[in-house]
């Protein structure tokens, strides 16, 4: 595909994502933009890497409450706050990830899966996570001490600054000489082993990263919805961020940003519904597992690629 | 004292032989089929519906509802397994484990929007009330009876599985399903019927649960994660570490609740931990 064409269709989507406070409600343009970066963070893993982490919701939660504990009673300023959440997520990923990748394949998934409940549990328990009602009225505060994040776009404009930031950060990851190994990996571990590759040591950093970036969303998802609900920890939340990469498009760039719009509109657009959310997100799944592995963007992608090949694979 | 501690450690052996049952199964499973089946829990909740729907709506009663409600829910699993499950075969076993996630949800749901959140009660059968004064506690009969029914299943499993030449079978499909087809056993047949028996295992371990705990949608969830920790401690090579670890891992939880209740729904987690740290392809498995 020309280059030149890529740079225009990346500057349209930086404009598009810069005036959507105009167009669409800012607080969905927020959460859409949390989530994508959540799902982006567990593409890493589980399309570049191919390890399925079935317990992303752990660092999403963990961090979530992190930040807005330290909003509501430490009064931290918002960019500290999140920091602190991305920091969090990050140690327990470092810990959950070390015992993880002892194991792999499907004993992977279940073990992260695990380690999610324990998180999970330990979340309903403890006395101040609120419980069932979980941490509520969390402060926006001011960003930088400069900019009061009260004002809906001002947060918007907040929170896709972060997105962006962590976009880029995992995108360096995946286009540098590590994410090549990572990709090695994920094709073939035993030649990746034979090639003097530390595999383990590859895939913890991987898995880190991953788990902290996903923090990160977390923290702004705090921060700007002004509440971390039981729901962020729980097993669905880790399901959901499965769905959108795999919606969109595993192991590429904008899939799961794809999938994750689709996904918290398809979400919205039913909540009056009760109960039909879970079985339209389980028929969705079954439906991209059967019929549909390679995503909506993988799709573009490979008929992108035979248009420009002339038919040719 | 004792009472409550005998009674704990009581109700800890009979989760720890409903896990046993569904990590049997979900070992079962994964030999042959070499599909994590997420499933396993909605379809331990869909056994304790059709025993509580069938004694409800039709008055069939528990007796009978321990035959029919497997019996329903593996035909329903077949289905599953020849229509879906059958497409993913050959690619990435995470796939297996994604499609009956995706199924989890829909069965969660659609039973979530037909009874909402609460339980229902399913009466102990009139022939198992009461109980027995052992001295150092008192013992239901319904909670000795459903311990005994359960291993004496599990045993069962075991003996078809490693004694008979249909176990025969069904081991030689998990080491090598080609070579068995060569020799001219209907290997895809008995892939249906193996998620088929299955599915009807956890079914009636949800039978057996359905006195002893409320009857509701999200039953299965809290269970199977539970089991999916069993099977990373025990390892899925073997039926008979299937089935201690099972055991083993519901009188801890039971030991725990009754030194410090908050831990006990976290102690398994921990100790799959501790197992990953000190023996990482679990306590009776091997690395496949």
């Amino acid at each position: 595909m020309p280059g030149r064409l890529v740079t225009w269709g990346w500057i349209a989507l930086l404009a598009l994502g810069l005036a959507a406070p105009f167009v669409v409600y800012p607080v969905f343009a927020m959460n859409v933009l949390c989530l994508a970066l959540f799902a982006s963070a567990f593409n890493l893993l589980l399309g570049y890497t191919g390890l399925l982490s079935f317990g992303h919701a752990a660092f999403l939660g963990a961090s979530a409450y992190t930040t807005g504990w330290a909003l509501r009673s430490w009064g931290l300023p918002p960019e500290l706050a999140v920091l602190l959440g991305t920091a969090l997520a990050a140690a327990l990923g470092l810990v959950f990830g070390a015992l993880a990748i002892r194991r792999s394949g499907i004993y992977f998934a279940m073990i992260t899966l695990g380690f999610a409940q324990l998180v999970y549990f330990l979340v309903v328990q403890l006395p101040w996570t609120g419980g069932e009602d979980g941490l509520q009225g969390i402060p926006r505060g001011r960003a930088l001490g400069l900019f009061p994040l009260d004002d809906p776009r001002t947060a918007y404009w907040f929170v896709y600054a972060a997105f962006l930031g962590g976009f880029w950060l995992l995108h360096r990851a995946i286009h540098s000489p590590f994410g090549h190994v990572l990709r090695a990996i994920r094709e073939n571990e035993p030649r990746a082993v034979s090639l003097g590759y530390d595999v383990a040591r590859y895939k913890l950093l991987a898995f880190v990263l991953s788990a902290g970036v996903s923090g990160l969303a977390g923290g702004l998802k705090a921060l700007v919805l002004q509440f971390a609900s039981l729901s962020d920890v729980h097993w669905h939340r880790s399901g959901e961020v499965v769905l959108m990469t795999l919606l969109g498009g595993m192991g590429t760039v904008l899939g799961p940003s794809v999938g994750a719009l689709l996904v918290v509109a398809l979400e919205n657009y039913l909540a009056d519904t009760g109960s039909w959310v879970t079985v339209i997100t389980g028929a969705v799944f079954v439906a991209c597992v059967v019929a549909f592995r390679r995503g909506i963007v993988g799709e573009v992608r490979a008929l992108v690629r035979r248009s420009f090949t002339g038919g040719k694979p | 004292m004792t009472q409550a501690l005998f009674g704990q450690l009581f109700l800890g052996l009979i989760n720890g032989s409903f896990y046993a049952l569904l990590s049997l199964g979900l070992a079962v499973i994964f030999g042959l089929l070499d599909v994590v089946n997420f499933a396993h829990g909605a379809q331990y909740m869909m056994g304790a519906f059709a025993a509580w729907m069938a004694l409800t709506y039709l008055g069939i009663p528990y007796g009978w509802a321990l035959l029919l409600a497997p019996l329903a829910v593996g035909l329903v699993g077949m289905v599953v397994e020849r229509t879906l499950l059958r497409r993913l075969q050959g690619l990435d076993p995470l796939y297996g484990l994604l499609l009956t996630f995706g199924l989890t949800l829909i069965a969660e749901g659609l039973f979530h929007h037909a009874y909402g959140n609460s339980g229902f009660a399913y009466p102990v059968p009139g022939w198992l009330r009461g109980g027995v004064n052992l001295g150092f506690m008192f013992l239901p009969l319904y909670r000795a009876w459903a311990v005994g029914l359960s291993l004496a299943v599990c045993l069962a499993c075991w003996f078809v599985i490693e004694r008979t030449k249909l176990g025969a079978y069904l081991r030689a499909g998990t080491e090598n399903p080609r070579l068995l087809q060569a020799f001219g056993v209907n290997v895809p047949l008995m892939f249906t019927l193996t998620y088929g028996f299955g599915a009807a295992l956890a079914a009636f371990a949800g039978v057996v649960a359905a006195p002893v705990y409320q009857v509701t949608p999200l039953m299965g969830s809290s269970v199977i994660m539970v089991v999916f920790a069993v099977v990373v401690i025990g390892g899925m090579g073997s039926i008979g570490g299937a089935i201690v670890t099972g055991l083993g891992v519901g009188l801890l939880e039971g030991l725990t609740r009754f030194w410090y209740p908050p831990a006990s729904s976290v102690v398994v987690f921990v100790v799959m931990a501790l197992v990953l740290l000190v023996r990482p392809a679990g306590l009776f498995g091997r690395e496949r």
